[in-house]
C-alpha cells in the first residue's frame, strides 16, 4: 500500500511526439519575438516612408516654399529624386537606411546621418542616466507604498504621483530652470555638451534634464510598480508563506521577489514610452543637443530626410527596448523555463 | 480525560464589510463555536459554503483572511491559548506545531521554486531538523504518499505535475515539520472524482502513519465520512450538530444533518418506452480550431419527454458535446438530427425557430445572466424576441413562469445580485422556459450549489418535465444526480463514448473499466466506505 | 450612489474642470482685454492691472489664458470624443466577431503603437498642412488606438460570459449584443478612461503647441504660450509657468475625478494614458 495508490487502471494518455517548440519553449519564444521585432521595424519603416508619401502635401513645393514655379517644383523634384516610383525609392532609402545612411538634409544640405551619429550618443546618454535614476526608486517607491498599503506613505506618495503624471514635460523643466539654475545657480542652462568635456562636466550639464526626465517618468512606473507588486503579494502562495510561519523578510525576498521580477520588467518596459518621447520635449527645452532637438526643428521646416531618419530611429530604439524587455521577462517565468 | 490537543471554546469571529453606499459594518461569522480534537484524531467541519468552516479551520493557526478578527473565546493548543501569543508565537507555531493544506494546491504552491525546496521550507527554517534530514522525510512522505518516484519528485516545479499529486505534495510540505496538527480546507473538492478517491486514501493513510491530528473541512458529508473521528455541523457561523461520525451519518438528531444526510437519496423512475427519438447525435466528431480534436464519433438519442444524462469528469467532452448541439462548435463530421430533421450544425445557420426549440441552463448562473437587466427583463427578452410580447401581455406571463419557478411577483424588478444562488439558477430556468422549448441542456446546473439547494432545483426540474413534457440533456459529473433524474446514462471519458444506454444497463454490471473505475470512485453515505473500495482493489491487483 | 459618497478630490477636481469649461464658454465676457489686443509693454511683472503680468508681446497673460482655454478644451474635447468613438466602435466590433478582422485590426493597432506616439505625431505633422481640423484629426486617430487596446479588453472580458453566449444562442443580432448585453457592464471602465484620454489629449495638446507643431499664433493655447514666454525664464520672468501650470492644474483636475471613477471599478484593465 505504501508504494502508490495510483490506481494504475487508465494508463496516461501516450506522450505526444515533442516538436522542437514543445521541448525548448523558452528558446522558441524568444525566438519568436526576435522575429516579430524585425517584422515590426520593416512594417514601421514601410508606415513611415509610406505613410509620408501616401499623405497630401508635396515636398517640392514646399521645399520651395510660396516662390515656387511649374519648373522650378518638376526641376526640384529630380534632383531629389521625387520623379523615381516610390517602391524603387522605399528600397533604396531601406537598403541606405541599414548601412546607417539616410540621405542628405534638405535644409542644410548635411549628411543627415554624421548629424545623426553626434546627437544619438548624447540623446541615450541622457535615457541612460534618467533610466539608472528612476527604475529603482521606482521600484523601491512602488514597494515602500504596497508596505504602508493604505496608510499615510501610501496615501502620500499616491497624491503626489497623480499630481505628477499630471504635469508636462516642460512645465516641470522651466520649473527646475526657474529654481536651481537662475534663482540658485546651482546647475546650469541651456544643458550644452561638447566632445571635449569630461564626463563630470557632462554629468553636471545633464543634471536638470535628467531630474526633468525622472521625475516624469518615476510617477507612472511607481504607480504601476505598486499595482504589479500587491498583485502578488495578495496571491495564495504568499499566505501559504505567512501560515508556514516564514518572517517577513523571508517571505518577501524568497516567495515575492522571484515572481515580481516578471511584471516590474513589464512595467518598466511599458514606461520607456514615456521616456522617449520625454527625451523630445526635455531636450527642447533644455536645448540640448541630442536627437529630438533635431528631429523638432527638421519638422518645422519640414526637411523630410531628417524626420524620416529620426523617426526611425526613436521607433527602433523603442522597439528593440520592448523586445529587450519581453525576453527578460520571459526568461524570468518559471514555467517557461522549466518545461514540462 | 486528558487532556485535549486543540480545544476551542466560545469561539466568536468578526468580519468587516463594506456595503456599497454604506457605512462599513462588522458582521458575525462565527458565533459561539466549540469542540476539543485529541491527539492523532479527525474532526470533520463540514457545511455549506459560507457556514464558517474555513474561517474556523484557519483559527486554529492563529489567522483570519482579509478583514476577518477573532474577537471572542478561547483557542487552545497543548492548554495554550493561541490568540494570546504575539506576533513572534504565533509564526513559530505556524508551518512547526500547525500546518495548513488549501483547496488550491495550484494557487498555493509558488510558482518559481522547486516542490521538494517548499516542502522541507517550514522544517527547516523553524529549525526541526537539518536540510537533509527534511530532505529525506520529503522523500519518505511522498512515498507515503503514492507520489511517483519519490526519490525525485521534489526537483520538479508545481507547474510539472498534476492537480492530484500537487494536493498531494501539500498535504506532505504539511507534513513534513511533524507538526501537532494539520488543517485541511477542502484539500479534494477542486479534484476529479476519480483523482479525488486516491488523494483521500493517501491522505488518510498519511494521517494514520504519522499520528497527526486533523481538522478535515469539506462540503462533503460523505468525503468527510471517511476521514473523520468526530463531525461538527456548521450552519450560519453556528454549531448545528457535533458528535461522533457514526452518530452524525447513522443517527442524526438534528433536522438539517438528516437532510444532508438523506440529500442523495433521490430517486426517478425511468420511462419504459426510450424509442422514438427527438434529438439523435449520429457519430459525431470535433475539433477546436480544427487541431485538438476533442470529440470522437459519438452518438447517442433522446427520447421526448425524458432525460439523458451525460457523465464524466474534466476533459471528457460533455461540455463540449453540449456546444456542439448548441451549434456554437460545429462538428467536423457527423450529424444532429431533431425531430426526424437534420439541425444545421453551425449557430448562424439555424433558423430562430429552430433556435428557440433548444435552450441552454449553465453552471454559473451568476455569469449566465446579465447583471444589469432585472428578473423582468431577464425572463422577458426571449418572450419579445420569440413571440413578439410586449407591455401587460409580457408582465403576466414573466409573473407566470415565475410562479412555476416557485417565486413571486415580488421579484420582477430585482437585480440579479439581489438573488440568492438557488434563486439566480431558477430564474435561468424561467429564461429558458419562456421560449417554450423542447429540449432544455443543462450544463451542471447544480454543481456550484450547496446540497440542499442543488436537490430544490433538480426536483422543480422533474416537475417541470412531467408537467410540460420537456426533454432534458443534463450534463454532470455527479452520479447521484443522474440516479436521481435519468432516463438514459451516457458515459464519457477522453472525447469518448464509453458507455450508453437505459439508465438500469449503463449503471449495472457488467461494467467496462472507466464506468466501473468512476461507480466505484464515488463516496457513499457511510461509514467504511472508502476501505471496502480500497480492499477490493488490492484484491482485484493481486489477482491480476 | 449618493452625492456624499463622492470624496474631497473629486469634488475638487470636477469644480476645476467646470471652471475651465466656463472660461471657455463665456470667454469674450470673463475676459478683461482682448486675446490679441496689446495692453501694456513686454513682460510686465503681474500687478493690479495684469494679475499675471503681460506676455512677451505685451499681451495680457490672464485675457490670453481665458481664451486659451476655448482652444485648449475645444481641441482637446474634440480630440477626445473623436479617438473615443472610433476606439469603442473598432474594438468592440474586434472583440465581438473575433476571427479575420479582429486580427487584422489588433495587429494593425500593434504597429501603430509600436512607435512612440509623439514620434508618430511628428513624422506626420512634418508632411500634413497646418490647421486645426489635421491637428484634431491627427491626435484623435492616433489616441485611438489606446482606447481600441482598452476597449478590446473590457469588451473580451465581457463577450466571454455566458450572458452574452445565452443572447447568442437566442440568436440574438450583433448590435443588440453589443449595445444591450456588453456596452451596459463596460460602462465605468470606459467613462474613467474617457476621463485618462481627456487629461492625456490635454497634455498631448499642450506639447505640440509648445513644440510649435500644434495650434498656431497669434490664437492663445496654453501650450503655445509657455513656448511664446520660454524666454523669459532665463531672466527670472516667469511668464511661461503661468499657462504651464494652468494645464498642470487642469489635468491634475481630469485626473482626481479619473481615480475616484478607477476606485469605483475594480474590472479596469490597462494602464493609464501613455505616449
Amino acid at each position: 500500500m505504501s508504494e502508490s495508490v495510483d490506481t494504475g487502471i487508465l494508463p496516461d494518455q501516450k506522450e505526444p511526439d515533442l516538436s522542437y517548440r514543445d521541448r525548448f519553449p523558452l528558446l522558441a519564444l524568444i525566438i519568436q519575438r526576435l522575429l516579430l521585432s524585425v517584422a515590426l521595424l520593416f512594417a514601421v519603416s514601410v508606415l513611415i516612408f509610406g505613410g509620408v508619401e501616401a499623405l497630401p502635401g508635396d515636398f517640392a513645393s514646399t521645399y520651395l516654399g510660396q516662390s515656387a514655379t511649374p519648373q522650378a517644383v518638376a526641376n526640384i523634384r529630380k534632383d531629389l529624386g521625387l520623379d523615381r516610383p516610390v517602391v524603387t525609392r522605399y528600397f533604396e532609402w531601406l537598403g541606405n537606411a541599414v548601412q546607417s545612411d539616410f540621405g542628405t538634409s534638405w535644409a542644410s544640405r548635411n549628411s543627415v546621418s554624421e548629424q545623426i551619429g553626434k546627437r544619438l550618443g548624447n540623446s541615450l546618454f541622457l535615457a541612460f542616466c534618467a533610466a539608472m535614476i528612476s527604475v529603482p526608486l521606482a521600484v523601491g517607491l512602488g514597494m515602500l507604498a504596497v508596505h504602508f498599503r493604505n496608510r499615510i506613505p501610501d496615501k502620500i506618495i499616491n497624491v503626489l504621483s497623480l499630481a505628477a503624471i499630471s504635469l508636462p514635460e516642460f512645465f516641470i523643466g522651466y520649473l527646475l530652470i526657474l529654481f536651481f539654475a537662475v534663482k540658485f545657480g546651482m546647475a546650469t542652462f541651456p544643458a550644452t555638451v561638447y566632445d571635449s568635456m569630461t564626463f563630470v562636466e557632462r554629468l553636471k550639464a545633464v543634471a536638470l534634464p535628467v531630474a526633468t526626465l525622472v521625475l516624469v517618468v518615476l510617477a507612472h512606473m511607481m504607480r504601476m510598480t505598486r499595482a504589479a507588486i500587491l498583485s502578488v503579494m495578495s496571491s495564495a502562495y504568499m499566505e501559504t508563506a505567512e501560515l508556514k510561519g516564514l518572517g517577513a523578510f523571508r517571505a518577501i525576498v524568497r516567495h515575492a521577489a522571484p515572481n515580481a521580477v516578471a511584471p516590474i520588467i513589464n512595467v518598466v518596459a511599458l514606461n520607456l514610452a514615456y521616456l522617449v518621447v520625454g527625451v523630445v520635449v526635455v531636450e527642447v527645452v533644455f536645448v540640448y543637443p541630442g536627437m529630438g532637438q533635431y528631429m523638432v526643428d527638421a519638422v518645422t521646416v519640414r526637411d523630410m530626410p531628417v524626420v524620416q531618419a529620426c523617426g526611425l530611429i526613436f521607433a527602433a530604439v523603442y522597439i528593440l527596448l520592448n523586445m529587450l524587455a519581453d525576453i527578460l521577462a520571459i526568461v524570468a517565468n518559471p514555467r517557461l523555463r522549466h518545461p514540462r | 480525560m486528558h487532556e485535549a490537543l486543540l480545544a476551542v471554546r466560545d469561539l466568536k469571529i468578526e468580519a468587516k464589510i463594506y456595503p456599497q453606499g454604506e457605512a462599513p459594518r462588522d458582521v458575525t461569522i462565527v458565533d459561539g463555536v466549540s469542540f476539543k480534537l485529541q491527539k492523532g484524531k479527525v474532526l470533520g467541519l463540514i457545511g455549506e459554503s459560507g457556514a464558517g468552516k474555513s474561517t474556523v479551520g484557519l483559527s486554529a493557526l492563529g489567522y483570519g483572511r482579509g478583514g476577518i478578527r477573532i474577537t471572542g473565546g478561547e483557542v487552545l493548543l497543548n492548554g495554550q491559548d493561541i490568540l494570546k501569543l504575539g506576533k513572534n508565537g504565533l509564526r513559530s507555531l505556524r508551518g512547526a506545531k500547525v500546518c495548513y493544506v488549501a483547496q488550491s494546491a495550484a494557487a498555493a504552491f509558488n510558482p518559481a521554486h522547486r516542490l521538494g525546496e517548499q516542502v522541507i521550507e517550514a522544517s527547516v527554517e523553524h529549525g526541526i531538523m537539518s536540510r537533509e534530514e527534511a530532505r529525506e522525510r520529503a522523500t519518505y512522505l511522498f512515498r507515503v504518499l503514492g507520489l511517483p518516484n519519490p526519490e525525485s519528485f521534489g526537483e520538479r516545479y508545481p507547474h510539472q505535475v498534476s492537480g492530484g499529486q500537487l494536493q498531494r505534495a501539500m498535504t506532505a510540505m504539511a507534513l513534513c515539520p511533524n507538526p501537532e496538527l494539520i488543517v485541511f480546507d477542502e484539500p479534494t473538492t477542486a479534484l476529479d472524482v476519480t483523482t479525488q478517491i486516491d488523494v483521500l486514501a493517501a491522505i488518510k493513510h498519511a494521517i494514520e502513519e504519522t499520528g497527526v491530528a486533523a481538522l478535515y473541512i469539506t462540503h462533503d458529508l460523505a468525503v468527510v465520512a471517511q476521514v473523520a473521528d468526530d463531525i461538527m455541523v456548521l450552519r450560519n457561523g453556528k454549531t448545528v450538530e457535533y458528535g461522533t461520525a457514526r452518530q452524525i451519518i447513522e443517527a442524526p438528531k438534528e433536522d438539517y444533518t438528516k437532510a444532508l444526510v438523506s440529500v442523495r437519496e433521490m430517486q426517478h423512475e425511468e420511462a419504459a418506452d426510450q424509442t422514438k427519438p427527438l434529438l439523435k447525435l449520429d457519430n459525431i466528431s470535433a475539433a477546436y480550431s480544427n487541431v485538438v480534436q476533442v470529440l470522437f464519433n459519438v452518438s447517442m438519442h433522446l427520447p421526448k419527454g425524458q432525460t439523458l444524462a451525460i457523465v464524466g469528469e474534466s476533459g471528457s467532452g460533455k461540455s463540449t458535446l453540449a456546444r456542439v448541439i448548441t451549434g456554437l462548435l460545429p462538428p467536423s463530421e457527423g450529424k444532429i438530427v431533431f425531430e426526424g430533421e437534420d439541425l444545421p450544425k453551425a449557430l448562424a445557420q439555424r433558423t430562430r425557430e429552430q433556435l428557440r426549440r433548444i435552450q441552454m441552463i449553465y453552471q454559473i448562473a451568476d455569469t449566465a445572466m446579465n447583471p444589469r437587466q432585472t428578473v423582468r427583463d431577464i425572463i422577458g427578452r426571449p418572450l419579445t424576441f420569440y413571440y413578439g410580447m410586449h407591455g401587460r401581455k409580457k408582465t403576466e406571463r414573466v409573473a407566470e413562469l415565475l410562479d412555476q419557478i416557485e417565486m413571486g411577483p415580488q421579484f420582477l424588478d430585482r437585480y440579479p445580485a439581489e438573488l440568492s444562488g438557488g434563486q439566480k439558477q431558477r430564474v435561468a430556468i424561467a429564461r429558458a422556459l419562456a421560449a417554450k422549448p423542447d429540449l432544455i441542456l443543462c450544463d451542471e446546473p447544480t454543481s456550484a450549489l450547496d446540497p440542499l439547494v442543488a436537490e430544490g432545483i433538480l426536483k422543480l426540474l422533474m416537475r417541470l418535465q412531467a408537467e410540460t413534457e420537456i426533454s432534458y440533456v443534463f450534463i454532470t459529473h455527479d452520479i447521484a444526480i443522474v440516479r436521481a433524474i435519468a432516463d438514459s446514462v451516457a458515459v464519457m471519458h477522453r472525447g469518448r463514448l464509453v458507455r450508453f444506454g437505459p439508465k438500469h444497463v449503463a449503471l449495472s454490471p457488467p461494467f467496462d473499466d472507466y464506468t466501473d473505475l468512476l461507480l466505484k470512485s464515488v463516496p457513499e453515505m457511510r461509514i467504511g466506505w472508502l476501505e471496502e473500495v480500497l480492499k477490493t482493489r488490492r484484491m482485484e491487483s493481486a489477482g491480476n | 450612489m449618493r452625492l456624499r459618497d463622492i470624496p474631497v478630490t473629486a469634488w475638487i477636481g470636477i469644480a476645476g474642470i467646470l471652471l475651465a469649461f466656463i472660461c471657455a464658454i463665456f470667454a469674450p465676457w470673463l475676459a478683461p482685454h482682448g486675446e490679441t489686443e496689446i495692453v501694456g509693454s513686454v513682460w510686465q511683472p503681474p500687478d493690479a492691472q495684469f494679475v499675471f503680468g503681460t506676455d512677451n508681446l505685451g499681451r495680457d497673460i490672464l485675457s490670453r489664458l481665458v481664451f486659451g482655454a476655448r482652444t485648449t478644451l475645444l481641441v482637446a474635447l474634440a480630440a477626445t470624443i473623436i479617438s473615443f468613438s472610433l476606439g469603442v466602435i473598432l474594438s468592440f466590433t474586434a472583440a465581438t466577431s473575433r476571427g479575420l478582422i479582429d486580427q487584422v485590426l489588433s495587429r494593425f493597432n500593434d504597429l501603430m503603437m509600436s512607435i512612440p506616439m509623439l514620434i508618430f505625431a511628428l513624422v506626420v505633422l512634418a508632411v500634413l498642412p497646418q490647421n486645426l481640423v489635421v491637428l484634431i484629426l491627427v491626435m484623435a486617430i492616433l489616441d485611438s488606438t489606446r482606447v481600441y487596446r482598452l476597449g478590446r479588453a473590457v469588451a473580451l472580458d465581457v463577450a466571454v460570459m455566458e450572458f452574452v453566449e445565452a443572447a447568442k444562442l437566442r440568436g440574438e443580432g450583433r448590435l443588440w449584443i453589443i449595445f444591450r448585453e456588453i456596452l451596459p457592464n463596460t460602462l465605468s471602465p470606459l467613462l474613467a478612461e474617457f476621463g485618462l484620454r481627456f487629461a492625456f489629449s490635454i497634455l498631448f495638446l499642450s506639447t505640440l503647441s509648445f513644440l510649435g507643431l500644434g495650434i498656431q499664433p497669434p490664437a492663445a493655447d496654453w501650450g503655445g504660450m509657455v513656448k511664446d514666454n520660454k524666454d523669459g525664464i532665463i531672466f527670472g520672468i516667469s511668464a511661461a509657468l503661468v499657462p504651464g501650470a494652468a494645464i498642470a492644474i487642469l489635468a491634475i483636475c481630469v485626473n482626481m475625478v479619473v481615480d475616484w471613477l478607477m476606485k469605483r471599478t475594480s474590472s479596469l484593465k490597462g494602464g493609464r494614458g501613455d505616449a
